[in-house]
């Protein structure tokens, strides 16, 4: 029997969201309604739509630094303004529900008023005059939640990835993917598209209903909690991958990256919103829930290697089964 | 515009239930309805176009919303009384304020395109309300739109309305001839990007989509007012067998297999319940599916040995699942 030692559990692994239901993992349209509560072998995550962690002051600062860096992370066409108002009129409330110590949303009419206490913020804004906002509206709603914000467009019986604020990618890049498909985005994902996951993904986003809220997880692994590792600094991550393999502290460097995905139609501009939150735990602490460190070692030992390739883990996924299975 | 969204109404999945506020005649025939939250509460926004299904007796209607969607301390819709429809207009027409109903939530099948250059809608009576509801939106956001809007007189509804927001933008014709004139004169001379919204009779959109066509409008650039295709409709009451024990369930207009079975005690996996993630899959060992899903591929829905018991039903009498 598989125990886990409470003592030795960090509070991020308790709330994390561990994604795998079998020893194996293939792609799916895994979609659920959003939140519920999901238990874990540690604890369980879920039960909110923003989840905010003790990162969350450290993420935003980074988020915050990454923008001033290389304003290409942020990307808006002409058209979306309506749907960045949508966005900030619609996480705001839920924050001040879910959080309502130290957030508190109130509004008449277009007026707005927004305290964020985390953030020392106490605010009036009017819907559709971003010169009533500290900074640009999209930069703005990014700057209250930890989450990645794309936002995407339907028309043509299509969605278009036509506006986004995404500061934490996993080896992807905002600037060259802003006003393609949704398919299109995904053209370089192996195996999905003879199984028409994406298709199918695009069809039920398409029929989503405003208001509907759905999610679904993926992952991937990091080396070193790094949040930053999109295409345009590839050369700062890129070669630790190789690196790692043979670092004694193998354990404590590789995280596995969980990024809870939020799908929202957005009530009044119907465009969806594409929150992309990401968790990171490392193999040291999987190893504190002894179910999950069976688990995780089964995944990456049995991983088709086109699949370990696109996820840019098949130089180290070996070793990390290894180190997972063999302890 | 109005459609009958179902013949026999189920309940409304999640509705709202809400006031009448306030009731005003339009025209003669036609009469607006306010509905609030009856605590007060703003209710969901919507995108412009929406529509909301309204309960009035045993029948259901979809109609349009009339406002922008941004302010949404009340619903208001415009309906035109038909006395032999199948709808229920004459019913809601019998309703004074204070009456209580049953409202499903807004649902966005006419949306208007964010990336258009500039909107020109086209309405023919009553087919003024989702076009309203556009000229609202556009002019809030500062988005470029105009209106073409054919009534006969003494039978335009809205029109204070649509001339105070709409001021130089609009044109109003009431005849036929006047109408084609003015039509064929729009579509010559729109800029590039321009996307069209018509909303009327049947015969009134086909010669405005077909007068588009022949102007060389491409059919993406061009939009009609497509009620009910959001939803899925209730579909016919069948009875399942179930191959492991025999038993039988019975699984009325309105609710689905999924429903029918968890009601009747037997657990089957599920996520999304709208037919795309796979989860509910079951094994299919007589009978033919009506399929309505996203995820089989059309070779596994002409195989017919299996279906997804969240949305879709049975073409006959004997469906037999592996359950």
């Amino acid at each position: 029997m598989l125990s886990t030692q409470e003592s030795t559990l960090t509070p991020s692994a308790r709330r994390f969201p561990f994604p795998f239901r079998e020893d194996s993992y293939r792609y799916s349209t895994n979609v659920e309604p959003a939140p519920q509560f999901v238990p874990t072998d540690a604890g369980g995550w879920g039960d909110r739509l923003i989840e905010i962690d003790p990162h969350y002051g450290s993420e935003l600062e980074e988020r915050a630094a990454i923008l001033d860096r290389d304003p290409s992370r942020i990307a808006m066409l002409p058209h979306m303004g309506p749907a960045v108002w949508d966005t900030i009129t619609t996480l705001l409330p839920v924050l001040a529900t879910d959080y309502p110590d130290v957030m508190c949303f109130t509004r008449e009419g277009r007026r707005c008023h927004w305290r964020n206490d985390l953030l020392g913020l106490d605010i009036d804004f009017v819907i559709g005059d971003a010169s009533t906002l500290p900074m640009e509206p999209l930069r703005f709603i990014g700057s209250q939640i930890q989450d990645d914000i794309a936002l995407l467009d339907q028309r043509e019986d299509a969605l278009w990835l036509d506006a986004g604020v995404i500061t934490f990618a996993a080896d992807w890049s905002l600037g060259f993917d802003v006003g393609m498909r949704f398919l299109e985005v995904h053209g370089p994902v192996p195996r999905v598209h003879e199984e028409q996951i994406i298709t199918r993904a695009q069809q039920f986003l398409m029929r989503l209903q405003p208001g509907e809220k759905f999610r679904r997880t993926n992952w991937t692994m990091t080396v070193d909690r790094r949040l930053d590792t999109s295409t345009e600094t590839y050369p700062e991550w890129g070669p630790d991958r190789l690196e790692v393999v043979d670092d004694p502290d193998l354990a404590k460097r590789l995280h596995l990256r969980v990024e809870v995905q939020h799908l929202i139609r957005l009530p009044h501009s119907g465009a969806i919103l594409f929150l992309v939150r990401t968790h990171m735990i490392s193999l040291a602490e999987i190893s504190a829930v002894p179910a999950w460190r069976q688990r995780l070692g089964r995944v990456l030992a049995e991983l088709p290697e086109d699949m370990a390739d696109y996820k840019g883990i098949s130089r180290y996924r070996h070793a990390a089964a290894q180190w997972l299975l063999g302890g | 515009m109005t459609a009958t969204a179902e013949a026999s109404a189920p309940a409304l999945h999640n509705a709202l239930e809400l006031v009448l506020a306030d009731v005003t005649d339009r025209t003669p025939s036609i009469r607006s309805f306010t509905f609030r939250d009856p605590a007060g509460n703003e209710l969901p926004p919507y995108v412009p176009g929406s529509h909301i299904i309204v309960h009035s007796g045993d029948k259901a209607n979809a109609y349009s919303l009339t406002g922008s969607g941004v302010l949404t301390a009340e619903y208001t819709i415009s309906v035109l009384r038909v006395d032999n429809g199948g709808g229920g207009s004459a019913a809601l027409h019998q309703l004074a304020p204070g009456a209580r109903l049953s409202v499903s939530r807004p649902r966005s099948a006419f949306a208007p395109v964010a990336t258009a250059r500039h909107h020109l809608l086209i309405a023919a009576g009553i087919g003024i309300t989702p076009m309203l509801s556009h000229m609202r939106a556009a002019t809030e956001w500062g988005h470029s739109a105009s209106l073409l809007y054919a009534y006969r007189q003494g039978e335009g509804a809205h029109l204070d309305d649509v001339r105070e927001l709409c001021g130089e933008r609009l044109l109003e014709c009431t005849d036929r001839s006047s109408f084609l004139a003015a039509l064929g004169v729009r579509l010559g001379e729109q800029p590039l990007g321009t996307h069209l919204y018509v909303c009327g009779p049947q015969g009134f959109m086909d010669t405005v989509l077909s007068a588009a066509a022949v102007a060389g409008w491409p059919p993406s650039r061009l939009h009609s007012e497509p009620f009910g295709t959001a939803d899925l409709d209730p579909g016919q009451p069948f009875s399942v067998t179930l191959g492991r024990s025999g038993a039988v369930v019975d699984v009325p207009s309105g609710t689905s297999l999924l429903k029918a079975l968890e009601d009747s005690g037997h657990k089957v996996p599920f996520m999304c319940r709208q037919g795309v993630c796979g989860e509910c899959i079951l094994p299919v060992l007589r009978g033919t599916p009506e399929h309505r899903d996203l995820y089989l591929s059309e070779a596994e829905k002409t195989a017919n040995n299996s279906i997804m018991c969240c949305v879709s039903r049975s073409r006959d009498a004997g469906l037999e699942i592996d359950l």
